[in-house]
């Protein structure tokens, strides 16, 4: 890159003061079409060069970790829903393993099965998002019109399981609220057959375009041990050539019995990431086909839940008719359910990086305390570290193929 | 080389309390993770002893976060850490009374502590001595409360349309 | 469909006038919101979950470029139509309000979504409930988010608002009050 020496002079602070005089000040945000969000940067620019970068977020804090203190563990589902809404389950599934760890629930496998579909299918719509704006920014709007295509196939797909497209609300603790129809199998095991034509189109379209290679390789690049000290995980760590995944780390939800590799890039820039995204898409696609391989094996064929009566909801026909399962369901609902004190934490490997739960319950129908560990929060701090030096367009691709997602980072 | 995690929960323990003999609170097992409870004082050097240790190599922050226990009139500050090399995880924890809030910053041992500090500064009001830019991140500047203090109301307060007698907000 | 088949686009309806050869004679009023009402440029103010769905919107499947909504404008001060989608906190309360007094008469506000209307579930501290505390608004589309469909029949909503909307209104007392409650001059 030619301009890999600016990036020096402005990261070793050579400028002089009387230099300092002839920079200008860019605002970027909180409402700009380069932002996918509402982040302002203001930024301090040398020409098109980026000297400094100040970052304010918060704009739209909502406060979910107060809110989740005064609700029942049943109403905060939703809340999960809203932090990263690119891939809802993701969210909805490790708040539910988070609880049944406090509760020392024990999953069916069945149950393991039908939530890694869930899961990687969410990990797909959300990696797809990004790379189609990757493509967006770098000019190229008509990848994101093709896959757009797929992603409101997934839609329908988590729309035959749950009723709902984008804040699915997904599944119950202990497993799911019904079993996946005969109509959403057919709907996987369709995307399954169409989808890896079209990645590999949309691929085709940017992996080898020049201009697409000129705009993204080396732009943003990030050394590994920075993105480890700044708390990178997920697509953007692998990128930068740690192959840390929580999937293998410390496996949850019966992911040891998968057999996928784990990409990873070589040297963190917007190619790798885009190029690691991409991977991980194909490496979801077969890890769906396996657990479809495996419920076929599985001889029970309607466990859709922990059999576990005092946190799963009882059947809604029993409901109707029976009273003791009447005020079963309400107790649960209302969350008058004796839950254990305790703390527990649990991560799972959502689609920007590892998603923690921590949760201190004292015996009440509310946690305690709730904290998330959002990825996006973590990372996005690292960003005028990596834009320093680059000019104003390779910082708008920069971001775009970080994947902040609002929602995540301000909670 | 690699062992079972009882004995690196062990391993940890022990090189702790031989390095901070006075500085080590309690130890307990919640869950499936070692719960170590340190003097506020000690905190950043138990922390950087734990990442630069070659035996425990605690590379990696995971998060921290606060938490306020009202009824002891204390704050208090959760850190993990995780070891990529061993995949160990631990939870470090620290007690800070509530009307002298402060604890030295961490952010030189990871700069990723930077934004959650200030975040717990903005949430429960506890000052991280030798932070480099210790304000507000999530909600206005203007704001003087700490929201998630348990004494702080959840809702906003200029609703009108919603009847507290019938809704219990 | 056989392939020389024409497929004619959906055109606008026409409104009531005398016709005969040569000419077409309607009120001002109404050929003024025939023009206006077929090529609103939205501005999309996405903050979160709605944007997603707003996206949705936008692209291939959904298609708003069949209801001439299809240039967005990023500026303010080429913009018709504000769609705020999503939670607006109260950080964000002042850059919103920045954002509607920069935009030239006549506009309209579409709120997408419980959050934008009022608040959602997000009942807290930190978030506006309501964007219509400091702007005005014109159509309110519940859901949360709301579907495409959804989005869809509020931006028709707006057209059948912006179609029948009188030349004078903007100059009229009423309004003026409306922008009067509002604080904006």
């Amino acid at each position: 890159m030619t301009f890999g020496n600016y990036t020096d002079y402005y990261k070793k602070d050579l400028i002089s003061s009387e230099e300092r005089k002839e920079f200008n000040t860019l605002n970027v945000g909180p409402t700009h079409p380069a932002t996918h969000g509402v982040f302002q940067n203001v930024m301090l620019m040398d020409g098109e060069f980026i000297v400094e970068t100040e970052q304010t977020i918060g704009y739209i804090h909502r406060a979910f970790e107060k809110i989740a203190e005064r609700r029942p563990f049943y109403q905060i589902t939703p809340l999960t829903d809203r932090l990263n809404y690119c891939s809802a389950p993701l969210n909805n599934m490790g708040w539910h393993m988070t609880v049944e760890k406090l509760l020392g629930i024990e999953t069916p496998k069945r149950v393991d099965y039908l939530r890694i579909v869930v899961m990687e299918l969410a990990r797909i719509s959300d990696h797809l998002i990004c790379n189609s704006v990757i493509g967006v920014d770098s000019g190229a709007l008509t990848g994101f019109t093709y896959l757009f295509q797929d992603r409101e196939f997934i839609y329908e797909i988590f729309e035959e399981i749950c009723g709902s497209r984008l804040t699915t609300n997904m599944g119950r603790i202990g497993g799911f609220e019904r079993n996946f129809s005969e109509k959403a199998w057919d709907k996987i095991k369709y995307f399954l057959k169409k989808y890896p034509s079209k990645l590999q189109e949309f691929e085709n379209l940017l992996a080898r375009n020049r201009i697409f290679m000129d705009r993204t390789i080396n732009v943003g690049s990030f050394p590994a041990d920075r993105a480890l000290a700044y708390g990178f995980t997920g697509p953007n760590l692998r990128a930068c050539g740690v192959d840390y995944d929580v999937r293998v780390m410390n496996p949850y939800c019966s992911y040891e019995e998968f057999d996928f590799i784990v990409p990873i890039g070589q040297n963190g820039d917007t190619y790798d990431r885009f190029m690691v995204r991409q991977e991980e898409m194909r490496q979801s696609l077969s890890i769906i086909q396996q657990a479809i391989d495996k419920l076929d094996l599985l001889e029970d064929k309607d466990t859709y839940f922990a059999k576990d009566p005092r946190f799963v909801l009882p059947p809604k026909e029993k409901v109707y008719n029976n009273m003791e399962a009447l005020i079963w369901h309400f107790k649960i609902v209302m969350g008058e359910t004796d839950i254990p004190v305790g703390e527990v934490y649990h991560s799972i490997e959502a689609a920007n990086g590892e998603l923690g739960f921590y949760l201190v319950s004292d015996g009440g129908r509310t946690p305690s305390r709730l904290h998330f560990r959002r990825p996006s929060f973590i990372y996005y701090q690292a960003y005028p570290e990596m834009v320093t030096g680059s000019m104003l367009s390779d910082a708008v691709l920069t971001m775009s193929s970080m994947n902040v997602i609002a929602g995540e980072l301000d909670a | 080389m690699l062992q079972t995690k009882t004995h690196r929960n062990q391993l940890v323990t022990n090189k702790l309390i031989r390095q901070f003999a006075e500085g080590i609170e309690a130890k307990e097992m919640l869950a499936d993770m070692l719960c170590i409870t340190v003097q506020k004082e000690f905190v950043p050097e138990v922390l950087r002893f734990l990442r630069d240790d070659k035996d425990l190599d605690f590379n990696f922050l995971t998060t921290l976060c606060g938490i306020h226990h009202p009824e002891k009139e204390q704050l208090g500050m959760i850190y993990h850490l995780h070891s990529f090399y061993f995949n160990h995880r631990i939870r470090i924890k620290a007690n800070i009374k509530i009307n002298q809030p402060s604890i030295s910053s961490i952010t030189s041992i990871w700069p990723a502590a930077n934004w959650m500090e200030r975040e717990t500064y903005d949430f429960f009001g506890i000052i991280f001595k030798g932070h480099p830019n210790l304000k507000r991140i999530l909600n206005v500047d203007e704001m003087t409360d700490f929201p998630l203090r348990k004494e702080f109301p959840l809702e906003d307060q200029t609703r009108e349309d919603k009847d507290d007698s019938m809704f219990g907000r | 469909m056989p392939d020389n088949q024409i497929i004619t686009p959906a055109i606008a309806e026409m409104p009531e006038g005398i016709t005969g050869q040569g000419f077409f004679a309607t009120s001002f009023d109404k050929a003024v919101g025939l023009a206006r009402k077929n090529s609103l440029w939205p501005l999309p103010f996405a903050t979160s979950c709605c944007g997603i769905e707003f996206m949705a919107t936008m692209a291939s499947h959904y298609d708003l470029a069949r209801f001439g909504s299809e240039r967005l404008s990023f500026s303010p001060r080429q913009s018709d139509l504000l769609m705020v989608m999503g939670t607006i906190a109260k950080k964000m309360g002042p850059v919103l309000r920045e954002v509607y007094i920069q935009m030239a008469e006549p506009k309209w506000v579409i709120a997408v979504g419980a959050c934008a209307s009022s608040g959602g579930v997000f009942d807290t501290y930190s978030v506006l409930q309501g964007i219509d505390r400091i702007i005005p608004v014109d159509v309110y589309v519940p859901g949360c988010p709301p579907r495409p469909e959804q989005i869809i029949d509020g931006i028709l909503k707006i057209q059948e608002l912006v179609g029948n909307e009188s030349l004078r209104r903007r100059n009229s007392e009423g309004y003026n009050d409306l922008m009067k409650q509002y604080h904006i001059e």
